[in-house]
């Protein structure tokens, strides 16, 4: 079943994600896809995440869709001006991916090239108007396109903004994007049920689907750096305490991701687990979940 | 100051020439600084055994024209080499004016900005030619924001800060209060927005300032 | 080189070290004959330009002597003035000139005796330098 059909479908759906690495190697990443393949609705492919120059993420979304993996192709606007963008989103479409996710990316800084110019002509919010001009069969400037893609366009949110002024912008941002075609989220990492409970009352009614973001917790050093480095992201220190006290740190993360995905279940219309690495586990947690 | 050195290695007479607008207001190239760097160029000069010859003056304007023509052709002959204390328009002002003169940049234009307090000073406007600040609250997003985002915050903030720096705050939150104390917080709710870039070098032309015949209109 | 004899400029407050250095001179306390006081009502009045000319035309080394910290007459002239002698140290090490021929030293009026050790201590940091690297010419 397709992402679209699954989100049409109704069913609790489960995304994942992986992460292209630097240099040409491909093989072990398709492993850790193929892994997961028959558990989860989609796969995402982050573009050059943290600004970290690496393989693409059309050419990986491509390969998926190769061994019967629908993509969720991750679009930044840190490295394309416009003209990029809408010419890779057609070639993305040519090549099979019908799952685009827009982000505005974070800026060169963060990552591995830090001077980079960084272009941001675009944000997630113009992409994703973009991606509906395309849809619609016209270019930003209103030229006629011949054959026109249908991408279902995707977007993120952040439901653990660290103050009101934040995530008041993350609603208002949530709605324009919605506004702009948006038709899925997936939100940044949530380890704090309660407050995602609240977050999920407060965009009750918004038109779209809504997947809780889980990070798999691989070690108490990963959620403290999270804490202090990760916008958004925040683990509270019982959690951390969990896995401390643990013998079995992978056992404790896995208990820690089952109980966010069954909180999930009565919160919104699914899940998207970025297990950096751990993909794994993935089926392990799902079973206990009962999915 | 080691690249200024450099540049005028070659010149024995030069007429340091700062700017009586914005390079005073941010004292970079003003009366002082202008007496400042001539000083220093001459102590090393001075150090190396190869004496100069220094001349100092501050055009009004240094971009326009009527105000930079009549203080070189007073000095003409004075010296090889004019070195700018202005900005980089300036710089050109001289340059152009006078092609047989060799121009130098004394300085690294950084931005166009306002004064914080007496000794900073802040980018705010990227001269863009499409300003917003209508609807942000009178913050530019296009210079304060470090993506320039036009459609709201990214999520890369974190308490109330960018992710590129900590000193730097979030551009849209700012935008956020300011459009909050203003009763304006429904401008944030807006039709996706796309920024239109100039093209560039950048041309103004007012046929109504400018000389000559009017065209006529029948 | 011992015989080298510096040229010290000293711009000195109205309302402290020159009337440390009287005091000085009163109460009979001896300090090098390097130095040139260039009274100013306040340091705060000096700039940064001020002490590049002294330095340009002739001086060895130049100090700052203003009120101690929190008494200025006029406020806060002492530590502008500090932070003014601060810039030039960066400025004459971008032209290779030692930063430590420029000071900023702080005295009340009462201490005629700090006046005559700071002067001391100056001519013997300025010794060790040598001329300055624009005077070579004198020597």
């Amino acid at each position: 079943m397709s992402l679209k059909a699954a989100l049409e479908s109704g069913k609790f759906v489960v995304t994942a994600e992986v992460a292209p690495g630097k240099g040409t190697d491909v093989e072990h990443l398709l492993e850790d896809a193929a892994v997961i393949k028959e558990r989860v609705d989609a796969v995402n492919v982050t573009d050059l995440q943290s600004s970290v120059m690496r393989l693409g993420s059309m050419a990986f979304s491509h390969f998926l869709t190769d061994v019967g993996i629908d993509p969720v192709y991750q679009v930044t606007c840190r490295d394309r001006n416009c003209l990029a963008l809408q010419s890779d989103l057609l070639s993305a479409w040519a090549l099979g991916i019908k799952n685009v996710l827009a982000l505005t990316g974070d800026h060169p800084t963060m990552g591995d090239h830090p001077k980079a110019r960084p272009v941001f002509e675009l944000d997630s919010v113009s992409l994703l108007d973009v991606i509906g001009k395309l849809n619609s069969g016209v270019d930003m400037a209103g030229n006629e396109l011949k054959g026109k893609p249908d991408f279902l366009p995707g977007a993120v949110v952040n439901p653990g903004a660290d103050n009101e002024a934040a995530l008041d912008l993350q609603i208002m941002k949530m709605e324009t994007k919605i506004k702009a075609g948006a038709k899925f989220f997936q939100t940044q990492g949530v380890y704090d049920l309660d407050a995602f409970e609240k977050f999920m009352k407060r965009v009750e009614g918004f038109d779209a689907k809504i997947l809780g973001g889980i990070i798999l917790l691989k070690s108490v050093g990963m959620a403290r750096f999270m804490n202090k480095n990760v916008a958004g992201v925040f683990v509270p220190e019982p959690l951390i305490q969990e896995i401390k006290a643990a013998e079995n740190k992978a056992e404790a993360s896995i208990n820690i991701a089952v109980r966010l995905v069954e909180g999930m279940k009565d919160l919104c219309h699914g899940v998207h687990i970025m297990a950096l690495g751990w993909e794994s586990k993935i089926p392990q947690i799902l079973d206990t979940a009962g999915l | 100051m080691e690249e200024i050195l450099t540049m005028v290695e070659e010149f024995d007479r030069i007429l340091v020439l700062g700017c009586g607008g914005c390079t005073t207001v941010c004292c970079a190239g003003g009366a002082r600084e202008v007496e400042t760097l001539a000083t220093l160029i001459r102590m090393d000069r001075k150090q190396k055994g190869k004496p100069v010859e220094t001349l100092e003056a501050v055009t009004e304007l240094q971009c326009e024209p009527e105000s930079v023509k009549p203080i070189l052709e007073k000095l003409a002959n004075q010296y090889d080499v004019v070195l700018s204390m202005a900005c980089g328009a300036g710089v050109q002002t001289v340059a152009q004016l006078f092609p047989n003169h060799n121009a130098l940049p004394a300085l690294n234009t950084l931005f166009t900005g306002r004064a914080e307090e007496h000794g900073v000073w802040t980018e705010n406007c990227l001269a863009c030619g499409d300003c917003v600040l209508w609807r942000t609250g009178g913050i530019c997003p296009v210079t304060r924001c470090a993506k320039s985002l036009m459609n709201g915050a990214c999520g890369g903030a974190s308490e109330g800060k960018c992710e590129v720096s900590k000193d730097r705050p979030c551009a849209w939150q700012e935008i956020y209060h300011a459009l909050k104390r203003l009763d304006k917080l429904h401008y944030l709710k807006q039709e996706p927005q796309v920024k239109d870039w100039p093209v560039h070098p950048g041309k103004v032309v007012r046929e109504d300032l400018r000389e000559g015949e009017a065209t006529r209109v029948d | 080189m011992s015989s080298f004899e510096p040229l010290i400029a000293v711009f000195s407050c109205h309302y402290c070290s020159y009337a440390a250095a009287d005091l000085a001179g009163s109460s009979r306390i001896q300090y090098p004959p390097n130095i040139r006081i260039i009274k100013v009502p306040c340091t705060g009045r000096v700039s940064a330009n001020h002490i590049l000319k002294a330095l340009e035309r002739g001086a060895d080394g130049v100090y700052v002597a203003g009120c101690l910290e929190g008494t200025c007459h006029f406020i806060s002239g002492n530590y502008k003035a500090q932070k003014r002698v601060q810039y030039v140290k960066a400025l004459l090490s971008e032209i290779n000139i030692e930063p430590e021929r420029v000071e900023m030293h702080f005295m009340s009026a009462a201490q005629g005796s700090k006046f005559a050790a700071v002067a001391a201590e100056m001519t013997d940091v300025i010794k060790e330098l040598g001329p300055s690297p624009l005077n070579h010419s004198r020597y």
